[in-house]
Formats: C-alpha cells, sequence, structure tokens
C-alpha cells in the first residue's frame, strides 16, 4: 500500500486520482504508523516551504519521515515536497528544511520580464541519469510546473532530471538511494505524469 | 523551454457547456465532463470551467461536476464562477481542481485574493478580469474599465492598475478576457493583452476572440501571453487541438507536443 503524507500542505486530491487511474491502492494519511509500514511514500505539497515544515512539526512528522527515509521505502518527493527534503530554503525569509538532501532553495530571479514567476506551465525534462523512474518516458518529454522556487543540490551526481527556465538549469528531478523527487507535477502531467507513477511503484532500490 | 499553454474553457450553464456572444445567446455545446476528458486526449495543456450563471444568480458552484472532471483528466485545471468566500476555494480545491478564479467577488473584496493566497498558496489563485475599453481616461488611465458580473456592471476600477494591484496582493496569474473580443473569434485583443503581460510579474492569460491558429501565434508573439483560452473554435469542431498545436509549431511557437 502507498501512504500519501498528508501533513495539510495543500492538496492532495490529485495525487490519489492520479493512482487510482493507474489502480494502485493509496491512502491519504498523518498516521505515523500507516506511514511507516507503508511499501511505498508519496510526499507531496504545494504552497510555501515555511507552512509545509511548520506543519510537519506541529503534526510530529518530521522524525517519522526521517525514519521512513532511512529504512529504504520508496519514497517520492513533488513540488514541495522536494523542496523541503533538501537543508535549507530561501522562501519565507529562510527556512531550514530536513537536510536528508545536501543543498538549498533559491528564487528565480529572471533577467527577462516575460519569464515570469511562479514558473507556470509545461516544461522539457531532460534525463542525466538512467533510471527506472524514467522507463518509457522518452527524454526531453514535457512535465507540469509550478513554482517560484528550484533546488540547487550540492552533489551532481545525485541529479536525475534537469530543466531550463529564467536563465539557470536548474534540478528538477533527483534521486538519492531510496529516495526520488520531482520539482515538476506527474500527477498532473497527463500520461507520462502517470507513466512515472507506475514507474515509481515497480521501482525497487 | 517552457511552452504556450493551450486552454480550453468550458462555459457551464446548468450543467451544460454553452457558447454565447457577450455572454449573450449562449448555445448549448455537449456535456461539462465528456468534453473535458476529451480535450485532455486531444493535448490540451489545462482547462477552465466557469459557472457562468453562478455568479449572477448569487449561488455556489457545482462541486459535483468538479469531481468528475477530477476524476476524468490528469491535467490541472482551474474553477470560476459562484465562489463567494474561502469555505467555496476550499471545496472547490478539495475536489481535484488545482486553481480557484476570482473575478466579481474579488473586485467587491480585495482581501479574499491575500487570505485565499495565505491558506492556498498563490499559485492556486487566479485572477480573471473583463475589462472594456474606454474613453474615459480620467477615471481609467490604461484606457480599460473593469466589468464584472458577466460584463453586466460596470466598475470604474482601472485595469491596469487592478492587475497589478492583485498581483501585490497575491495572484499567481491572470486571465484577461476582453470584453469587446469575446466570442467574436476574429482575433485576442493584443494591445490590451500585452500591457497586461509587460506590467505584472505573473503568468498572463489571454482569453476572448480566438477564431484560427494564427490569432494565437499573434498573441504569443504580439503580446507575450503564456497561455490563450480557445473555446468556440474548438466546441464547435471548427478546428481540433491536434491541428492547433501542429498549426502553431509550423508558426515556430513553443508547444508541447507529445503526452
Amino acid at each position: 500500500m502507498i501512504a500519501i503524507i498528508d501533513y495539510r500542505a495543500g492538496n492532495l486530491t490529485s495525487v490519489k486520482l492520479a493512482f487510482e487511474a493507474l489502480e494502485i491502492e493509496a491512502t491519504i494519511t498523518d498516521s505515523p504508523e500507516v506511514i511507516l509500514n507503508a511499501d511505498r511514500v508519496v510526499f507531496p505539497g504545494v504552497g510555501a516551504a515555511g507552512a509545509a515544515m511548520a506543519n510537519l512539526n506541529r503534526l510530529g512528522l518530521v522524525d517519522v519521515i526521517r525514519k521512513v527515509v532511512q529504512r529504504g521505502t520508496p519514497f517520492l518527493g513533488i513540488c514541495v515536497g522536494m523542496q523541503i527534503l533538501f537543508d535549507h530554503s530561501d522562501e519565507d525569509g529562510g527556512v531550514d528544511c530536513l537536510g536528508l538532501v545536501p543543498g538549498n532553495v533559491q528564487l528565480f530571479k529572471p533577467t527577462d520580464p516575460y519569464d515570469k514567476v511562479p514558473q507556470m506551465g509545461w516544461n522539457a525534462v531532460a534525463q542525466n541519469l538512467p533510471h527506472p523512474v524514467f522507463a518509457n518516458i522518452e527524454a526531453g518529454s514535457e512535465f507540469y510546473f509550478v513554482h517560484s522556487y528550484y533546488p540547487a543540490p550540492l552533489e551532481a551526481d545525485c541529479v536525475l532530471g534537469t530543466t531550463d527556465y529564467a536563465d539557470v538549469t536548474f534540478s528538477s528531478a533527483i534521486v538519492q538511494g531510496n529516495l526520488v523527487a520531482t520539482q515538476f507535477h506527474p500527477e498532473k502531467s497527463g500520461h507520462v505524469g502517470l507513466q512515472l507513477l507506475k514507474n515509481f511503484c515497480a521501482w525497487n532500490p | 523551454m517552457l511552452t504556450r499553454r493551450i486552454i480550453p474553457c468550458l462555459d457551464i450553464h446548468n450543467k451544460v457547456v454553452t457558447k454565447g456572444v457577450k455572454f449573450q445567446n449562449n448555445v448549448e455545446m455537449g456535456d461539462p465532463v465528456e468534453l473535458a476528458a476529451k480535450y485532455y486526449e486531444e493535448g490540451c495543456d489545462e482547462l477552465v470551467f466557469y459557472d457562468i450563471t453562478a455568479s449572477a444568480e448569487r449561488r455556489p458552484i457545482d462541486i459535483e461536476m468538479v469531481q468528475e472532471v477530477a476524476k476524468a483528466i490528469r491535467i490541472p485545471f482551474a474553477v470560476g464562477g459562484g465562489i463567494s468566500n474561502l469555505a467555496d476555494m476550499e471545496r472547490i480545491l478539495l475536489a481535484g481542481a488545482e486553481k480557484v478564479s476570482v473575478n466579481s467577488l474579488a473586485v467587491r473584496n480585495p482581501d479574499i485574493i491575500a487570505e485565499g493566497a495565505r491558506a492556498f498558496g498563490n499559485q492556486c489563485i487566479v485572477l480573471g478580469m473583463d475589462p472594456l475599453a474606454t474613453e474615459d481616461r480620467e477615471t481609467c488611465p490604461s484606457g480599460y474599465e473593469i466589468t464584472v458580473r458577466g460584463f453586466r456592471e460596470h466598475t470604474g476600477k482601472d485595469a491596469l492598475e487592478w492587475a497589478k494591484r492583485a498581483v501585490d496582493l497575491g495572484v499567481g496569474e491572470i486571465v484577461v478576457n476582453s470584453v469587446d473580443a469575446d466570442g467574436t473569434r476574429e482575433g485576442f485583443e493584443i494591445g490590451l493583452t500585452g500591457m497586461i503581460a509587460k506590467n505584472v510579474s505573473v503568468p498572463v492569460v489571454a482569453s476572448g476572440g480566438a477564431g484560427c491558429p494564427q490569432h494565437l501565434a499573434d498573441v504569443f508573439n504580439q503580446a507575450h501571453a503564456d497561455a490563450a483560452i480557445i473555446a468556440g473554435m474548438i466546441h464547435t469542431g471548427d478546428y481540433t487541438i491536434p491541428q492547433i498545436k501542429q498549426a502553431l509549431v509550423a508558426l515556430g511557437i513553443p508547444i508541447r507536443q507529445k503526452w
């Protein structure tokens, strides 16, 4: 069973509906027990990093996430659920995050006034590494993005996919052992997004 | 490269998709969920639903329809019409929509933008605006006045000032729906769209007037719109989404071609 972590950071309905479309059982939960015993864990999130971290702390889920990642459960972070895996985010005046992946999260600062913030829409993801979560997904396929901040990992070897926007090439997908994370929203990225979620469910790190 | 979005708009009237000219003489076009699923499979990039009579009739939006749409498609969609408070926004987002679009409500109560952005994130809050060209440059220096409630009421608000204020309050996107171009299928209002796009930091969606692929190319190239709303040209079957996308690719516009 897949646990979708509910930490009151945005709308989880789309994530659940995407797994339903794949006929894969998934449950939205904030129960440490359910999360720790899940076969796989999805950590979504929209909104701001500061609020997301505050909610995780309030719900006592910070240690649960560390534990479930440490024990090797396949783990998928999405959007803000990717960003707060890093050490620090510049959002909300600066927020210390989970520190599971070395690096930080920065604001887009476009020089072209027509590069809007947030980046909103479909952008190409170049595949830097061959990886099972990209199985049957053509390199350069577009996924749906909505974000003003982007992750900047310290170690280049965790970078799975990259995307160009507002004068930067940023890490739009990363992998570190049993943890994968995407800045884009696979649950809203049509058939390619569903394929990625299906791949995640078949992945045995 | 970030691609330009093609967004079919479904105006809903009593659970049926309709299309009129300037909100008048609406003709029935089909079932919203079936049309949404069809456009999704054809490769549209996003969808928007307006419950066009909800606001005028002062009744809430049809949540069951939102839930059905969310089950049928795997791309983002926005819902507008009949939103009167944060609780309405939350119900729509929990039903599976990614964005809520506020228009009349935000004009009446601008603080709702800030409250919505705080509660759900800026990316969820879309400002829909219905500007109408005006000669009254004293009240409206940009030459456009905001109308509300399906163009029925003039507000005396300047369109550009309102767009800037809404961004300051926290909207994540602005849909500029030209009252003069709406339903004409004679092209987007390039000057209006370009003026807003040039002066705000968030994405701008052009709306009103789409009749052929060249109109979309023009609003992308000349007005720098991030996305374009289409309605009549596909609802009537005059064009399909793949036809529009192929034409735009041939014109050199960055477009998502595989789905």
